[in-house]
């Protein structure tokens, strides 16, 4: 994969494949799943043939309008609603037929309403999944502290807390640690971020990647913000009404060739735009910068997005800006031009990136083997 | 009253005895009521939860019982079950139906939605979201109904001084003391058995507390 250059949107998938030998995520694949309610001519279909296969240790978002059956598809998945047809696998073992208990407790579960039990503690909030598969307290205890931690709240003074005593962001928090305590190899979050307001939102949403760079779970996320799928997927699949596929694929691809009328609109006119935020001034080509033109320039440090560069530029009636370098040291020249033809050539990887797509049952085969060879 | 004291200390040094005898029986009048009384209720709210259609039936017939006159239903029981504890009970046990079924059904259905979708979502088994979640969530308005029903159970285990002597707890001394135009003795029937609903009130106050710490009892900012 590496021969395709960094196409943006799919560097996560590529990035987390080979991080998934540690923490032994799994693959997730719809064969033709389809929920319909009533019978007979009331019949009405929740997710109509949904059909799509996400690669372990990738974040794949289902996107969509209110009624597009994305939170249904996300239940079926744990079987908290049963499909009418069609076969969900992970790792290839279809989880219709496995004990319905067992198979909850190795999927993670967070929902935007969070549900921590009021009742409990945090640390026996977060513990409740190792507690049900009956770790011993101790063992309990120490896994608790190490994923408060994880997310950024300090065992010492959370762990003794009720739910009640924490800020949404807080309990959001807690709803992602719990989930993650007996380390599934697949997790479910739904909505997850859409509860807090949008200052915590971003930075829940920036520190769950992190995280997800080291962990590498594999990942089913619902939301109703293409703004939140294009930044968190590693694969966005676009639902419609009806509860139909209407496309599927890495941000970049969906935002370059909406495959619809419908997906054009969904991801909305300025998905150029949005297409500017997949990518940072350090994959930008830069032209060589003479010292002396530097002077009055604003400078941009290395992670900075296209779409934020390119409002600075605009905004500072300014023919170019300056790239740094991660010591903070120039590196070039950074232009409207440029970052116009970084978009023309982006739309290049993103086609090859397509053909990429095609491709992945092979990579998730791969990441597969990878996972029980270390598993074991 | 014949120029008597409103209260006569002496006649009260004198009975010290028999008046905790009497506080005994009281509560044991009132604690066989409100457990049996709890029991049943709480077999009918569970029937009414999994059977939302029932509990219209339960509530009319629970309401029905508790519009009988206590003193119709002692005479109407002396004839069938003569004058054993059960006539005494039955009718205290009656009354505390309605007060404990709405507030066990109220406690189960006060339980978040999202809390329950997060149980099953991680695998509780059903035994499970019972016994871990559901109950220890319904606690606060289950002590509701003790409370309830305890303080109006107090109350009216007096009552059952009519079928005798051996009835009533502190009634005994309120009936007695109205034949014998004694102020004395109605004042420490009425008073005590004030007192008692008070402290079993405070006591369900106190047991609310201790079963649940994570309850806010405060708004929390932010």
């Amino acid at each position: 994969m590496s021969s395709l250059g960094p196409p943006a949107g799919y560097t996560g998938a590529a990035r987390s494949l080979g991080a998934a030998s540690r923490t032994g995520a799994a693959a997730l694949e719809f064969r033709g799943v389809t929920k319909r309610y009533g019978r007979g001519e009331q019949a009405h279909g929740a997710v109509n043939d949904l059909s799509f296969e996400i690669p372990s240790g990738a974040i794949c978002v289902l996107v969509g309008p209110s009624g597009c059956g994305k939170t249904t598809s996300l239940k079926m998945v744990n079987r908290l609603i049963e499909p009418t047809a069609g076969e969900i696998l992970l790792d290839g073992v279809n989880v219709l037929t496995e004990d319905v208990t067992a198979l909850r407790r190795r999927i993670g579960y967070v929902i935007q309403q969070v549900g921590l039990f009021p009742h409990l503690t945090v640390g026996r909030n977060v513990a409740v999944v190792p507690a049900l598969v009956g770790w011993s307290k101790e063992r309990q205890w120490v896994r608790a502290d190490e994923l408060l931690s994880l997310v950024g709240l300090d065992p010492a003074s959370y762990r003794s807390r009720y739910p009640y005593q924490l800020s949404g962001g807080e309990r959001q928090r807690v709803g992602v640690a719990r989930a993650l305590a007996a380390d599934p190899p697949l997790m479910l979050m739904d909505e997850p971020f859409a509860a807090v307001d949008p200052i915590v939102r971003e930075r829940l949403q920036d520190e769950f990647l992190r995280l997800q760079r080291d962990l590498a779970k594999t990942i089913l996320f619902v939301t109703h913000d293409i703004d939140e799928a294009i930044k968190m997927g590693d694969f966005v699949a676009v639902m419609e009404e009806g509860g139909r596929l209407a496309q599927f694929g890495p941000p970049d691809e969906i935002l370059a060739h909406p495959a619809s009328d419908f997906v054009a609109r969904f991801v909305g006119a300025d998905r150029g735009l949005k297409r500017l935020s997949l990518v940072t001034i350090a994959d930008l080509e830069l032209a060589p910068l003479a010292a002396s033109a530097r002077a009055g320039l604003p400078t941009f440090s290395p992670s900075t997005k296209l779409r934020d560069a390119l409002s600075v530029l605009l905004a500072a009636d300014s023919r170019g800006g300056v790239a740094l370098d991660e010591e903070g040291q120039p590196r070039g020249l950074v232009t409207v031009d440029a970052i116009a033809s970084a978009l023309a050539e982006d739309r290049h990887a993103a086609t090859a990136a397509s053909a990429a797509t095609t491709g992945v049952s092979g990579a998730a085969g791969d990441a597969k083997v990878a996972a029980a060879g270390g598993d074991s | 009253m014949n120029g008597e004291p409103l209260v006569r200390w002496d006649w009260l040094f004198a009975h010290l005895g028999p008046i905790a005898d009497r506080v005994g029986q009281h509560l044991y009048l009132a604690a066989i009521a409100v457990s049996v009384g709890f029991a049943i209720s709480f077999a009918l709210a569970a029937l009414s939860i999994r059977r939302r259609k029932l509990y219209p039936f339960v509530t009319v017939l629970a309401t029905a019982a508790y519009t009988i006159p206590s003193f119709a239903m002692f005479a109407a029981l002396v004839a069938i079950t003569g004058l054993s504890v059960f006539t005494a009970e039955i009718p205290l046990i009656l009354y505390t139906i309605v007060l404990f079924v709405p507030n066990i059904v109220a406690g189960f259905d006060s339980v978040p939605w999202d809390v329950l979708d997060a149980a099953d979502g991680m695998g509780y088994t059903s035994g499970q979201r019972w016994w871990r979640v559901e109950l220890p969530l319904a606690v606060p308005l289950v002590v509701a109904g003790l409370r309830l029903a305890s303080v109006s159970t107090i109350g009216l285990v007096t009552v059952s001084a009519i079928l005798g002597d051996s009835f009533g707890g502190l009634g005994y001394y309120i009936l007695d003391g109205y034949h014998r135009h004694f102020t004395t003795e109605i004042l420490v029937g009425g008073l005590l058995s004030i007192g008692l609903a008070v402290i079993a009130d405070l006591g369900f106050v106190l047991l609310q507390r201790l079963l649940t710490p994570w309850a806010a009892r405060r708004a929390v900012g932010g």
